[in-house]
């Protein structure tokens, strides 16, 4: 029993962490194109093809550390639908070839259509992949035997075809597939599973990061700002704010690495372990961003401060590829906990 | 990461559970915060200590088994999980014994831990004072050096002291340099309570149990040879101790996926079965304890990396007191009228609400994880 990352995982860490160095500081979001051209230059993006296809041979709990980079970096590209989801469902040569080329790949599996990126990628791929058990649930994290199915579009220049949306995050617009469209992807429904799955640890992953961004910024900001003439972060209903913010970061944090480990290694527990990462990763994100907002008082409730780009990236992350809820599902359902009785009765007394 | 155990903590594990299926009581003990459940709980302490599982990690000559943390983690879920009795002794061995270990004498380990380990010398933690409670370094106990006979006299008051009137000794905080500055002058004590001066007076907890005392000392004759880490160096010594209490030592998480199961088994059995907002409800129990678990493997590896553990504690005291008080919360909730009786259920509540205020409120545990972890800029 051994909860260490290895050497090599560190470096890869320190190694997104340089790449994007210099970014995201600038007044104006991040350029798309060249956030995606650091990743690929590092490999990133084709980590989890086989070498045999020019790929890395890595698996999830290699990279996960460098996923949370890119969440710190708040990176307004596809990196968890390429260098994970993608990788997992398309497997054969020319494909896996592609990846590791640079070639952008979006996807969205939780049942809604709603497609990160649309203009960015070159691939999507929609689907149903419902989550833990069979007879699963819709919304799902992926995972278990359930079934689901998985469609490939490919666009010409301008990407598959997606009705736009408009997005919560201005920097991960959204495009609606409609059902139906593109071609199945023939796939054994373990794979899906696995895929879906990678897709939520993935996003768990960026939510560590995101939030861990914004709890720094946070620290620092109230360590400067003064009123009363001290820094506001010396008030103890600052402090304990973040101090509560700060547990919750951290509690999550394991389960997400323990969920890469089970991701990675195709356990019993994957599924059950990849929900618990994305449901804590979702909530921590999410109170993390609350204690953000309000400790950054008026200045963070602005466009002008950047730091709406790690709010609203964290909110839409929340969202997709599985929410709490469905996550909750996801384990309710792997303990066998049911609910039985409804939650109105239509007239009658109480028993 | 590898998240499997090897084969040698398997075998411990099965060892572990043998012997504890084989001579856990089959009825629970009186509690041990009584004066007559705390007989029978040191019954079981003997049987512990001599089946050597009263203190694993001990080196053997004390009467351990020189368990690895891993193996003392699994020791701790076994024990949790067979039901086995409260550990009457836990004052002594994470509080008092890691300080033996790390200021203590050659002489002073070897005369304290074995009867330590054994039951015998029953120890009772003497720091809290009326003036002196999150603000220890207030402490106003007084230790006057008698050169005369080699040691110190020791003149004030202890209180909150747990099953302190059951206790045969006592480990304390006096100041022996008022002009020292707060934390500069004071140096940790050991204590006979049967010592000339010293009255012991148990007092009652909420749950109505004598689990609390008052300790006066007048004029208390203390050797030299029971002064613990150097004379005004007792801070140190005392804080030591408190980062073991917040965190990993005091509260694994065997306890909480015990007490979890016992929660589940509840909803499994409630009458009715259970409405959808308490399914999520015990999901977000199960997620707690498992955080905590995870979170208390993450730093198990550190320790055995050789990475002390520091603040970090603070964030494992916060988290296993708020998940107790959650789960027992919910627990009342599913028993519905019944959470008016007498039960397990509403003692385990009743006790869980001393959580966030024992081993350092949880007030001042924020305090620390903002100061220490985040950098946040002291309040006073």
């Amino acid at each position: 029993m051994d909860f260490a990352f290895t050497p090599e995982q560190l470096e890869l860490r320190e190694g997104v962490r340089d790449a994007l160095k210099g970014l995201d500081g600038g007044p104006g979001p991040v350029d798309p194109a060249a956030a995606w051209s650091r990743l690929s230059g590092l490999g990133l993006t084709g980590a989890l093809v086989a070498p045999e296809h020019g790929g890395l041979g890595l698996d999830e709990l290699d990279v996960v550390l460098g996923l949370e980079e890119t969440g710190w970096a708040a990176l307004p590209v596809p990196v968890v639908e390429t260098a994970l989801v993608a990788a997992r469902l398309l497997t054969g040569a020319e494909q896996a070839g592609a990846l590791v080329a640079g070639r952008r790949v979006s996807a969205v599996l939780d049942g809604s259509g709603l497609l990160p990126w649309p203009g960015q990628a070159e691939i999507a791929l929609v689907g149903d992949v419902p989550g833990g058990v069979p007879g699963g649930v819709r919304g799902g994290v992926g995972g278990g035997a359930g079934g689901g199915t998985v469609r490939v579009l490919a666009g010409g220049s301008a990407g598959p075809a997606a009705e736009p949306v408009p997005a919560l995050d201005p920097a991960r617009p959204l495009g609606r597939i409609p059902p139906g469209a593109g071609a199945a992807l023939a796939a054994d429904p373990a794979v899906l599973a696995r895929a879906g799955r990678a897709g939520a640890l993935g996003t768990a992953a960026q939510l560590i990061g995101l939030a861990a961004r914004a709890l720094e910024m946070t620290v620092s900001y109230v360590g400067e700002r003064t009123q009363f003439g001290v820094p506001v972060g010396s008030f103890q209903a600052v402090k304990h704010q973040l101090a509560d913010a700060h547990l919750a970061l951290e509690m999550a944090r394991p389960l997400v690495y323990a969920a890469a480990w089970a991701q990675a290694h195709d356990t019993p527990s994957a599924s059950r372990d990849v929900a618990a990462a994305k449901t804590r990763a979702s909530d921590a994100a999410a109170a993390v961003a609350r204690a953000a907002l309000q400790c950054h008082g008026a200045m963070g409730y602005t466009r002008e401060y950047p730091l709406h780009r790690w709010l609203t990236r964290i909110w839409a992350l929340r969202a997709a590829w599985g929410t709490p809820a469905a996550g909750r599902a996801v384990l309710a359902a792997q303990l066998g906990l049911v609910a039985a009785r409804p939650v109105t009765t239509a007239g009658g007394t109480d028993e | 990461m590898d998240l499997t155990w090897t084969p040698a903590d398997e075998e411990f594990r099965a060892q572990a559970r043998s012997w504890l299926r084989a001579s856990t009581p089959p009825r629970p003990l009186p509690s041990g915060d009584t004066r007559e459940g705390f007989a029978a709980h040191l019954d079981w302490e003997r049987r512990l200590f001599e089946a050597g599982w009263s203190v694993v990690s001990w080196p053997r000559k004390y009467g351990g088994r020189e368990a690895t943390p891993w193996q003392w983690l699994i020791f701790e879920e076994e024990y949790y999980r067979a039901g086995a009795p409260q550990r009457v002794t836990q004052n002594g061995i994470f509080l008092l014994a890691p300080s033996v270990f790390s200021f203590g004498t050659r002489q002073q380990q070897d005369r304290i831990l074995p009867r330590l380990a054994a039951a015998q010398d029953l120890w009772c933690q003497g720091w809290s004072e009326p003036g002196a409670g999150s603000d220890l370094a207030a402490l106003t106990s007084r230790a006057v050096r008698d050169d005369e006979r080699g040691g110190w006299r020791l003149s004030g008051q202890k209180t909150w002291s747990s099953r302190g009137a059951f206790c045969t000794h006592a480990f304390g905080l006096f100041r022996t340099d008022p002009d020292a500055g707060r934390h500069r002058g004071l140096t940790y004590f050991l204590v006979a309570l049967d010592s000339p001066g010293v009255r012991v007076s148990g007092f009652s907890r909420l749950d109505g149990d004598e689990g609390f005392a008052d300790l006066y000392f007048d004029d208390v004759f203390v050797p030299d040879q029971d002064v613990l880490g150097p004379v005004n160096g007792g801070w140190k010594v005392a804080m030591a101790t408190a980062a073991g209490e917040r965190g990993l030592t005091l509260r694994s998480p065997g306890r909480f996926r015990a007490t979890f199961g016992r929660l589940a088994e509840l909803a499994r059995n409630r009458p009715g079965g259970l409405e959808p907002g308490e399914v999520d409800r015990l999901v977000e129990c199960w997620l707690d304890v498992e955080a905590y678990a995870r979170h208390t493997d993450q730093v198990v590896s550190r320790i055995v990396a050789g990475t002390p553990v520091g603040a970090e504690a603070s964030l494992s005291k916060l988290q296993w007191s708020q998940l107790d008080l959650r789960i027992h919360e919910l627990a009342l909730d599913l028993l519905g009228p019944q959470a008016q009786v007498d039960g397990p259920w509403t003692r385990g509540f009743e006790f869980a609400l001393s959580g966030p205020i024992y081993a350092g409120t949880n007030e001042i545990q924020r305090d620390i994880v903002a100061e220490r972890l985040l950098g946040l800029p002291r309040s006073r």
